[in-house]
């Protein structure tokens, strides 16, 4: 796909900016010009903030001119998942219940991008409470795959995806709570990373699932993606679960190839239930790494298959408490009723859409008296299952690989009235969340429909350093995408 | 689970207590909610000053904001573990926090942060000591855990009768005390008691009150609430009887009203089940003015509180040495530091009882170290003050005058600057707000006149006023001095030490002393 203002990353623009060569404003008004064009037909942004954008970027062009560096990302316009807390700017989560509510604060991430010289252009839609993998359970409608407007981006970070897809921004932040940054950048094409849970501040994410959700970056390439996550790493003082560490350098790491290092594709997830296209690119993928020097075996993750399950009663429990607080009684929504109980009733009733309301049952079953042993303990157990497996794993690995997505994106609506089918989407990144370790997915070619296929790279917590180095090896080993015709025969 | 009905039982008669005891065995249990005085709350940064304007002591931590994050109050750990200790507690190595999940407006998460299965301290005991006909008797009353939590906010309800929820036009809600940090002290099962069951909940709240101040880490004012009491009671036909279903008492907050809810239930309950009725297992909510308790929420349609570990927390794990410095630095046990004091200040069994009671035991303490002996301290607070914070209806402990002040009155009488009744208007105007005692002496123009000449010429004065009770004195009839002293201190306008006139007028007039 191209777009009218070329093909410059974050890396090419921070560093022309830095350098007087070029302003931000210069550089933001194409982005806004192409939101402008075709943001009315995708719908990737619940919010456009173009007037504080510009006055940002002639604010950062001040102080360049004043002799000032404004740090890393110097005019890098970035789009942010609507469940960002931005001071001031309405952040909805996509919901109805949120309706009216302005954060008091920024999110950390937020302040750390504003700090190091990016541009916000907006905040991008995405599946109620990022609940959902193609964005249509958003309550103002689904956004759609740049690629094929009669696709779904995936999601629940569908907005953030498409924005960079689209080239409405070069970058943007998601989160992934069970693949919600990878599996709709598989779809939409473009390279999202999860990191390693607690190496990236939630404090100011709006929470789903708290000891899943992390935050991560979206970008057409390796590089700008390992830049975006330099600068939102590291420790944060205001969440307790933030790894007390310093960000790990990997913008660095890139050119170091993979020479030596072992790489395992999970047998487990490179078999049934995945798209034989899909597959055949992972295989790929192994293949063009082993060429370029690494170790590549077969992997077994057995326990990888129970955690769709076990995902399905953690994340919902977590979200049933974590979702308690929009009760009408401190911000957004109230429907006003005669008692404070009925009042909470109505204003949750007319606030939350269906799979909220089915993740809150679902979750509150699973913690209920009676059962929470059954369900939420069981479900900690096969969690425990699982991070054993991917440790054995890791013993004979330093990365393993599979598929992004069990397909490339599908058709809008072909899912939505089945949650079951839309739920095996995430049957390849859920193992990871659960695990707290870090993973991306990185373009790889495309399927039979010509539409975007992701190899999703798996690497132990910590490991976003072989990662990198990983996702940069397949980045420069992929088939162009673009190149592809859907009967898979490559073009000259 | 019991699925009986929860309609009201018909009034029965409330049974003497001495028929109590003598038909039914009570089983008690104790909890108590300690506010730590920590300078900020449990999970942020805000204040926790009381008393400050509504809504001014909040965060998007503490208002529970979209996207918010809790940060443990590493004070109010330290805290924990040492109330923990001072309870002869098992310190836990590792446990979590968890949330209980429930829908409230004063809860701005609608869950509460607390502790579950894995509280920080479990599995101590605490001596009380209670009065008995047969002198005094010292009773271990076992502490099944002590956890930590944070406050929820409070409502106000507005309009309606009750000033409950039900039936209110509308409701403002104050976040100023969400997240304060407390400690919620259980006891075991409290059995064996017999008649004395009141009394016992009574003293081991106090000791446990006394203990915790000891301490230095709350307030403990029961009147502000930073120590609030829930009272469980159940009864028994015999001491080898399963236990009876139990009601729950919430916020009994002063001594006085723990002993009397207990012994009210106890009454109550017998009652019914004399009648042939059962006890509710429920929620009681108690009343002050009338002495009553009234049915809450009903036990069998209890919420699910739905624990589960608080994801947004790492889980707590106090290093062993750090345990044992903590142990190291706790203070007396209150019995011991009780006992140790009674000796130094050789007060008798029923002196120290009576400080004791008074809650007096830290200010004669301070006044003692202040300078003051014993006895006077003692004389003062459970004297003047004792009477004019009654008078006021204020506690000993928060009666404007310091241990300091009391200290610098008795000396001041001690050098005969003042006289008793003079030191009791210093502490009247001390209490009044007038300044520290120098300051009412000299405003008030109080102080004895030791200016020799002024006294000898009133002396001179009064013996020639009264010569004919000047000549009594003369032939040693001193007890007829008093006339002659009258007279004195009343030229003088009482600003004189009486003794020292006293004195000097048998000096004067040539009589033995």
């Amino acid at each position: 796909m191209s777009t009218s203002h070329g093909t410059a990353t974050a890396v090419d623009i921070a560093a022309a900016v830095r350098a007087g060569e070029r302003s931000a404003v210069e550089v933001l008004e194409p982005y806004l010009a192409a939101i402008e064009a075709r943001d009315a037909e995708l719908h990737a942004f619940n919010l456009v903030t173009a007037d504080e954008a510009r006055d940002a970027a002639a604010a950062l062009d001040r102080r360049v001119a004043a002799g000032e560096d404004p740090g890393p990302l110097a005019g890098v316009p970035v789009a942010l998942k609507d469940n960002l807390c931005t001071r001031g700017v309405p952040t909805t989560c996509s919901s109805r219940i949120l309706e009216g509510w302005r954060p008091p604060y920024d999110a950390t991430v937020v302040a750390r991008l504003t700090a190091a010289g990016a541009v916000s252009v907006g905040k991008t839609n995405l599946d109620e409470f990022a609940m959902g993998s193609s964005t249509e359970n958003s309550a103002f409608g689904p956004t759609r795959n740049p690629h094929d407007p009669t696709r779904v981006p995936g999601g629940s970070s569908g907005g953030s995806a498409a924005a960079v897809a689209a080239g409405f921004a070069p970058v943007a932040l998601g989160s992934d709570t069970g693949g919600s940054i990878r599996q709709p950048a598989a779809l939409c094409g473009v390279v999202g990373v999860k990191p390693t849970y607690g190496l990236v501040s939630r404090y100011g994410l709006v929470a789903f699932a708290s000891s899943l959700d992390q935050i991560g970056p979206f970008a057409t390439t390796v590089r700008d993606a390992a830049l975006l996550l330099e600068v939102i790493a590291g420790h944060d003082p205001c969440d307790s679960t933030s790894i007390p560490q310093p960000a790990p350098g990997l913008v660095d790491v890139l050119d170091r190839g993979v020479e030596g290092l072992r790489v395992g594709v999970i047998a487990e997830l490179t078999g049934e239930g995945i798209a034989p296209d899909v597959a055949r690119r992972v295989t790929e993928a192994a293949e063009a790494l082993e060429r370029a020097g690494a170790t590549v075996g077969e992997a077994s993750v057995p326990a990888a298959a129970l955690g769709l399950s076990a995902y399905y009663l953690i994340a919902p429990a977590e979200a049933s408490s974590n979702l308690a607080r929009y009760d009408g009684v401190r911000y957004g929504l109230r429907v006003d009723a005669r008692t404070t109980g009925e009042m909470m009733e109505a204003s949750r009733t007319a606030g939350f859409g269906d799979e909220v309301k089915r993740r809150i049952m679902l979750g509150t079953y699973a913690l209920s008296a009676g059962y929470r042993d059954a369900y939420y303990g069981k479900a900690l157990r096969v969690r425990t299952l699982i991070a054993r497996d991917f440790a054995a794993a890791y013993e004979r690995f330093d990365v393993l690989l599979s598929p992004t997505s069990p397909t490339t994106a599908f058709p809008i609506g072909d899912k939505a009235a089945d949650p079951l089918s839309m739920y095996l989407n995430d049957v390849c990144t859920i193992p990871t969340n659960l695990v707290g370790d870090a993973a991306m997915s990185v373009p790889f070619g495309t399927g039979d429909d010509g539409l975007p296929v992701g190899v999703q790279v798996l690497a132990p917590a910590l490991g976003e350093v072989p990662m990198f180095r990983v996702g940069a090896a397949l980045e420069a080993a992929a088939p162009g995408a673009a190149a592809v015709r859907p009967d898979g025969e490559e073009q000259p | 689970m019991t699925t009986g009905t929860s309609a009201a039982a018909s009034p029965v008669a409330l049974p003497p207590y001495e028929q109590v005891v003598a038909e039914y065995d009570p089983v008690l249990g104790l909890e108590v909610h300690v506010e730590l005085s920590t300078a900020t709350k449990m999970f942020c940064g805000c204040s926790t000053a009381f008393g400050a304007p509504p809504n001014t002591h909040v965060c998007p931590v503490c208002l529970g904001l979209p996207g918010s994050l809790p940060v443990v109050n590493a004070a109010a750990v330290e805290a924990a573990v040492r109330i923990g200790l001072a309870l002869n507690c098992h310190i836990a190595p590792w446990c979590r926090f968890a949330r209980k999940n429930y829908f409230y407006p004063d809860m701005p998460k609608d869950f509460q942060v607390s502790q579950y299965d894995e509280p920080i301290a479990s599995d101590g005991w605490l001596d009380v000591e209670i009065p008995t006909d047969d002198g005094p008797r010292t009773l271990r009353v076992g502490i099944e855990r002590a956890h930590m939590e944070e406050d929820t906010g409070k409502t106000l309800h507005v309009g309606g009768t009750t000033g409950r929820i039900q039936g209110a036009e509308y409701s403002l809600v104050d976040y100023n005390r969400a997240g304060i940090p407390l400690i919620e002290i259980v006891t075991k099962p409290l059995e064996g008691v017999g008649s004395l069951a009141p009394v016992v909940a009574r003293a081991y709240v106090a000791e446990l009150r006394d203990l915790v101040r000891g301490l230095g880490v709350s307030d403990v004012r029961m009147e502000e609430g930073s120590l609030r009491c829930d009272v469980n009671v159940s009864l028994r036909p015999s001491a080898d009887a399963p236990y009876g279903l139990r009601t729950e008492t919430k916020n009994v907050n002063s001594l006085r009203s723990v002993e009397r809810a207990v012994t009210y239930e106890m009454r109550r309950q017998a009652g019914l089940l004399s009648a042939g009725q059962r006890v509710h297992q429920e929620t009681r909510h108690w009343h002050e003015d009338t002495g009553l308790t009234t049915s809450g929420r009903s036990k069998e349609q209890a919420e699910d509180y739905r624990y589960f570990p608080e994801p947004d927390l790492v889980p707590v794990a106090p290093r062993d040495e750090w345990v044992e410095q903590l142990r190291a630095g706790l203070p007396e046990q209150p019995s011991v530091r009780r006992r140790r004091l009674q000796q130094q200040w050789g007060f008798s069994e029923l002196e120290m009882r009576d400080v004791v009671n008074a809650g007096a035991v830290d200010l004669v303490a301070h006044t003692v170290a202040a300078g003051a002996s014993p006895a006077s301290a003692k004389k003062w607070w459970l004297g003047e003050v004792a009477r004019r914070a009654n008078e006021a209806g204020h506690d000993l402990d928060s009666a404007a005058i310091t241990p300091q002040h009391v200290a610098r009155v008795q000396a001041l009488v001690e050098q005969g600057t003042l006289t008793d009744k003079m030191a009791r208007a210093v502490i009247e105007g001390v209490m009044a707000g007038e300044g520290d005692p120098d300051a009412v002496v000299q405003a008030r123009g109080l102080g004895v006149v030791s200016d020799d000449a002024a006294l000898l010429a009133a002396v001179d004065r009064a013996i020639d006023a009264l010569p004919d009770v000047a000549a009594k004195v003369r032939e040693g009839k001193t007890a007829a001095v008093g006339a002659l002293i009258g007279a004195v201190m009343k030229d003088l306008r009482g600003q004189a030490d009486a003794a020292g006139v006293r004195a000097l007028l048998l000096d004067r007039l040539g009589s033995p002393s």
